[in-house]
């Protein structure tokens, strides 16, 4: 039995979802979810091994809510966009379904994924799916989770990214958020107008810079407004002077 | 139409007339001269005859030539050309008049020069006349031609807006997610979804039908925009509701029509996507002297959303159209506070 979920903010479009899938005897639903924070939730809460998704939710859209997920589970997104990242679906989501659908094409998704999960999800896909595609909202903001909590960081509020182990600091004049990604994300999803990876483990906001001054040979260091000294590779100083107009 | 001539040929054209009208009245005051007066000296008195007259024949066209680059004479004013080239050949007779004895000598060349009054007067108002019809035709035509330039570019701005105004309007998003709302409905409650589909088919039947230059009273506008949240209302459920205040001095209100539908929809779009509780999406519309009042608010989120952001690309539509329509930069203001964003528009009303 597979477990799924369908996460949603039109009832009836979930009625739909729910309505296809009667014909499946081997899923089940869970739970029908609202938004993404109740979809965080019931990730938690019941580990499906499949989700319906919609991209455009209210706070989080489909993406960021996945972003937020440990070990997501195979996706098949509803939408009725088709302007997001069509090609990274095609490549990497189990499949995805323009609204509105027919049933015969809802019942070849659900095909799919059934005769390519024998054992459990494909989180491995999801992940690259997520380092793929373009977000909507990607240039606005960067979504983490405290605690239980969601925060919504709008990017004009950052200052500096850090790598962090595995992880990457995200700092703001409120404080430092850790983000279950990489730097090569980050680089790649950020403006590179606006940010630049000034070294293999900092990317820095280029308004936040008030000077910039040599450090040891080839190297220089930062400092930003909020008086942090970020060092500066030989490399990332030409990508800054590039960036800067220098 | 042949290719128009450049200006700077024209203007060779004109000299060279010039230049062969001098050497023609050279010729022809000679013969006069010559017969009745023998002296060698007749050729050297035509020629200054045919100098001073054609210089002050060109003075005159040049000035009504530069007349009526500035000034196109409407139909009734053709008169006042005639008169213009009356005065201007008499200027010119009267002129040669006085110039041309000090620089001759000899009675009976003077003597021909004042019997030759009426004739010369007559030539110079047919030769000014001339020129001011050249005139009058070649920058009517530079007229047109501009005018004509003019237009298309005006109407192919237009072709480019409407076509931008249908994409939004049809909205594809909007359409897709009714569609697959009416899908839903289908299965189980068939009625609604029959209702469903003729609510969008005429909010889309009224979309196609709108005409931006159109103006509209605000009841109309109002009974548009209501089936579009009727549709929204369906897709969202209980989430979203709207209240509509209008009395009924403000309906007969006249605005641009359209105008009111992308501030709703930015309106909604913002409360939908940026709560995720109940959101209320409220349209007052009230009368200020001649102004009418349309505020539009609804609920956002302070922490998430930027004020930056507020003002959405619907928005700078509406204010771009009102710019264009009342050439002023006031009528659209939005605060946000207290987690409600409030979008106010004035629209002027024409004085009765």
């Amino acid at each position: 039995m597979k477990r799924a979920l369908i996460i949603d903010d039109e009832p009836l479009a979930r009625m739909v979802v729910r309505e296809y899938l009667q014909d499946f005897d081997q899923v089940e639903v869970m739970q029908e979810c609202n938004d993404g924070f109740e979809g965080l939730k019931a990730i938690q809460q019941y580990q499906p091994d499949l989700i319906f998704l919609d991209v455009q939710m209210p706070k989080i859209n489909g993406f960021e809510m996945l972003e937020l997920v440990d070990n997501p589970p195979a996706v098949i997104f509803t939408t009725a966009f088709d302007e997001y990242a069509i090609k990274a679906f095609e490549a990497h989501a189990v499949d995805y379904l323009l609204k509105p659908f027919n049933k015969d094409r809802f019942n070849k998704a659900v095909e799919k994924y059934l005769a390519q999960a024998p054992g459990g999800a494909s989180p491995k896909k999801t992940e690259e799916l997520l380092e793929m595609s373009n977000s909507p909202a990607q240039h606005e903001r960067i979504v983490v989770k405290t605690g239980t909590k969601v925060k919504i960081i709008p990017v004009q509020d950052v200052i500096y990214l850090a790598a962090d182990d595995d992880y990457v600091s995200v700092y703001t004049a409120e404080g430092s958020y850790l983000k279950n990604k990489t730097m090569n994300f980050f680089e790649k999803m950020l403006d590179q107008r606006y940010f630049v990876r000034v070294h293999r483990s900092y990317i820095i906001a280029i308004q936040q810079i008030t000077r910039i001054d040599p450090y040891e040979k080839d190297a220089h260091l930062a400092i930003l407004k909020s008086g942090a000294k970020i060092p500066v590779s030989k490399t990332g100083y030409v990508k800054l002077k590039q960036v800067l107009g220098i | 139409m042949a290719a128009p001539l450049s200006s700077s040929k024209l203007y060779g054209i004109l000299i060279l007339c010039g230049l062969v009208w001098m050497g023609l009245q050279t010729f022809i005051v000679h013969s006069f001269v010559a017969v009745t007066d023998k002296e060698l000296s007749s050729w050297y008195t035509a020629f200054t005859d045919g100098i001073v007259s054609s210089v002050l024949l060109a003075a005159a066209c040049w000035l009504i030539n530069n007349n009526l680059r500035y000034y196109q004479p409407g139909k009734g004013s053709y008169i006042n050309i005639l008169i213009w080239c009356g005065a201007l050949a008499i200027i010119c007779t009267a002129g040669c008049q006085y110039i041309l004895p000090l620089l001759t000598t000899g009675d009976s060349y003077v003597n021909f020069l004042v019997a030759s009054k009426y004739i010369r007067a007559f030539i110079y108002f047919l030769a000014i006349g001339w020129m001011a019809m050249i005139s009058m035709i070649w920058y009517s035509q530079i007229d047109q031609k501009e005018n004509e330039r003019r237009k298309s570019e005006a109407e192919k701005l237009a072709r480019d807006a409407e076509l931008y105004n249908l994409r939004q309007q049809l909205q594809p998003h909007f359409l897709f997610n009714s569609l697959n709302s009416i899908n839903a409905l289908i299965g189980f409650k068939p009625d609604e979804a029959r209702r469903m589909i003729h609510q969008l088919s005429d909010f889309l039947r009224g979309t196609l039908k709108k005409d931006d230059q159109q103006q509209v009273a605000l009841t109309d506008e109002l009974q548009h925009l209501n089936l579009y949240l009727d549709i929204e209302k369906v897709r969202f459920g209980h989430r979203l509701q709207t209240e509509i205040s209008c009395d009924e001095k403000s309906g007969v209100a006249i605005l641009p029509s359209m105008l009111l539908q992308p501030i709703v929809e930015n309106a909604i779009k913002f409360g939908l996507y940026d709560t995720t509780g109940d959101v209320v999406v409220s349209i007052r519309a009230e009368m200020d002297g001649n102004y009418l009042i349309l505020m539009v608010q609804n609920p956002y989120d302070a922490q998430t959303s930027r004020p930056k952001q507020g003002t959405g690309f619907g928005l700078r539509g509406v204010q771009r159209r009102l710019y264009l329509l009342f050439a002023r930069n006031d009528l659209m203001e939005t605060y946000a506070n207290d987690n409600i964003f409030t979008t106010i528009i004035k629209v002027p009303q024409m004085q009765v």
